[in-house]
């Protein structure tokens, strides 16, 4: 399978301040990567960098073969950000509709990518509400849904599953299995434990580095313990006492 | 089409907000109108004309409700008359030449006056005329009782006096009724204020809501990002510049002397300075407290330059700073169309300063957006 999402050797960083050690990173095509790290460990910062909001500092990205920043590869990417960025005073239908003119969807095929993402997100009975009236939780749907509605062939979601039921949280995982399975390539940050689970590889992010990377179960194989959590703290000890060595 | 959709947004949201849409639209209005009467409030007050060697039947058409008159012998000079004894004016005649000397301190007063003298006049011509009708009308009567007489005498003409006056000011000079002085460079100002307030907001709502990093996740360009916002708002810019415009023509019977077309023309340029400012400085700012504080910053200063303190009576440097304010080329364009009636040549060269203004932030603009967004 190729290679969709590539990070070699970035160091990443606002003036002197570095944010990113020489992370390297790959994504295949079809693959659901979960980003996982503390708040403050570079995760957005990474996020920000793969889709060339801000210029490596060192190292390189390259998304579909492209090496960025570039404009146009941003056709292709479905961004759910972390805060519900959303126009409050405008219904969810032309919210999807804003966001998908601007993704470049044709015009022919909006009304058809509208329904189908809403539908993902169980938002259509509220596709006529204006944002302002939305639950916490429908205004992270609707997030999503816009993040869906262009057909992205890479979605990269920050944080997709906070303030969702659990019972949505199945379905919208569902939905991503389907999407992966359909050739989309997903990059999502996550807190939740159960999210990982769900993924096809981790990525363990602390400090600005990577401390481990791997599929769960090859990852509580190899730090032999029970739970994600614990490769995580695990993995933590080691590059803290890695780093006291320096 | 993506700017399209910008403009649809913008517009979209903003009639949605109706507090804001009536800010935009009313709070003008309210301004100006408090402009108006602040300026026409004292007048109950009774101005004392003195009046000498004036023909009896002028004195008796000049009385009116605020118009008191005074019956003056001395010889004096009417200026120190009028210092001696605060008149608000003095009236001399010499054969059928008026002399009008104001006070002019208060110009409500010397407006009142010169007022009730032209109208003391046009009553006064009225009134021979008819008087002549009537007398005419007698003498047809009489004419047609004796047919075939040829007695013209009774037609000979009694002339209505035609007056001419010549307007002396003590203090000030003719053109400074204070409110239309005031009047178009308020306009200016009023487009500017809000406009820069709304648009500088309403960018930083974007950027604090985090809509501005998502449309950033989107092929967008920066620059068309910007054009949307230029001419989304340039269109409520628009709209609010017609309605006060009108309003103003309407309502306060502000005559326009040059033409309306370059009034508006003035102002779209002013709004666009005022938002493409708006939109920059709004990167400075982290809410919309932070926003506010801009306004002393930024727009309150204008306001002096702008032309309602002469700037060329200013000190040498204040007038050099006066040069990087665009209010002070739109509130002399304004005070120049509206008042002395300059045409689209006299203004041409302020209304280039304010392009280059406008060009200039939008590069600034384009700048700042790179922060956010590398390519």
């Amino acid at each position: 399978m190729s290679t969709v999402i590539k990070a070699s050797n970035l160091v990443q960083g606002y003036g002197k301040t570095i944010v990113l050690k020489q992370v390297n990173l790959e994504i295949k095509k079809g693959e659901i990567l979960a980003l996982i790290g503390p708040s403050g460990s570079g995760k957005t910062t990474l996020i920000n960098s793969i889709m060339g909001m801000i210029n490596p500092q060192k190292g390189e990205v390259t998304l579909l073969d492209t090496r960025m920043p570039n404009r146009k590869i941003l056709s292709n990417i479905g961004f759910m950000a972390q805060t519900d960025a959303l126009y409050w005073t405008m219904t969810a239908r032309e919210n999807l509709a804003f966001f998908g003119i601007m993704q470049g969807v044709p015009k022919k095929q909006l009304k058809k990518r509208i329904s189908y993402a809403a539908a993902v997100v169980n938002l259509e009975p509220s596709l006529n509400k204006q944002v302002q009236y939305f639950s916490g939780g429908m205004k992270r749907r609707l997030s999503l849904a816009i993040a869906l509605v262009a057909d992205p062939q890479i979605l990269i979601l920050d944080e997709p599953t906070v303030g969702i039921d659990p019972e949505l949280r199945q379905q919208i995982w569902k939905e991503l299995h389907h999407l992966a399975s359909e050739g989309k390539t997903i990059l999502l940050t996550t807190h939740v434990m159960n999210d990982a689970w769900e993924a096809d590889n981790l990525f363990l992010i602390r400090k600005g580095e990577a401390i481990a990377q791997g599929t769960p179960r090859t990852l509580i194989k190899k730090y032999e313990v029970q739970t994600i959590e614990e490769v995580f703290l695990k993995a933590g000890r080691l590059q803290d006492a890695h780093t006291s060595n320096d | 089409m993506r700017i399209l959709a910008m403009i649809k947004r913008i517009i979209t949201e903003m009639l949605r907000d109706k507090r804001t849409l009536a800010l935009i639209f009313l709070a003008p209005l309210v301004i100006l109108s408090l402009f108006y009467f602040m300026f026409q409030s004292n007048d109950n007050e009774t101005a004392v004309l003195g009046v000498r060697n004036v023909d009896a039947a002028l004195v008796k058409n000049l009385k009116n409700k605020q118009l008191k008159l005074q019956k003056v012998k001395s010889s004096k000079q009417a200026k120190e008359l009028i210092k001696q004894y605060d008149y608000a004016g003095i009236l001399s005649q010499k054969n059928e030449k008026l002399t009008l000397t104001l006070q002019n301190s208060d110009q409500n007063k010397s407006a009142r006056i010169k007022q009730s003298l032209q109208l003391a006049q046009i009553k006064l011509r009225g009134k021979t005329a008819s008087a002549q009708i009537k007398k005419q009308m007698k003498l047809i009567r009489q004419l047609s009782r004796q047919l075939g007489s040829d007695d013209n005498h009774g037609f000979a003409q009694k002339n209505a006096i035609t007056y001419t006056t010549e307007t002396h000011y003590v203090y000030g000079s003719s053109n400074s009724t204070f409110f239309d002085t005031l009047l178009p460079i308020m306009i200016g100002f009023v487009v500017f204020f809000f406009v820069f307030l709304i648009s500088g907001i309403s960018l930083l709502r974007e950027r604090t809501s985090g809509t501005l990093n998502r449309l950033l996740a989107t092929p967008i360009k920066r620059s068309e990002l910007i054009s949307g916002y230029l001419l989304g708002f340039g269109i409520f810019a628009l709209c609010q510049t017609v309605i006060i415009v009108l309003f103003s023509i309407y309502v306060f019977n502000i005559q326009i002397l040059g033409s309306i077309w370059n009034v508006l023309l003035i102002n779209i340029l002013l709004a666009l300075t005022a938002l493409t400012i708006g939109l920059f400085v709004s990167s400075f700012a982290s809410s919309e407290f932070q926003m506010v504080q801009f306004i002393p910053l930024i727009v309150i200063p204008q306001i002096f330059f702008s032309g309602i303190i002469p700037v060329s009576q200013m000190a040498k440097p204040l007038q050099i700073f006066a040069r990087f304010m665009p209010l002070y080329y739109g509130g002399h364009s304004l005070s120049e169309v509206i008042e002395k009636g300059a045409g689209l040549s006299k203004i041409s060269l302020n209304l280039g300063i304010l392009a280059i203004f406008i060009i200039f932030f939008l590069i600034l603009n384009q700048l700042v957006l790179r922060r956010y967004r590398n390519v």
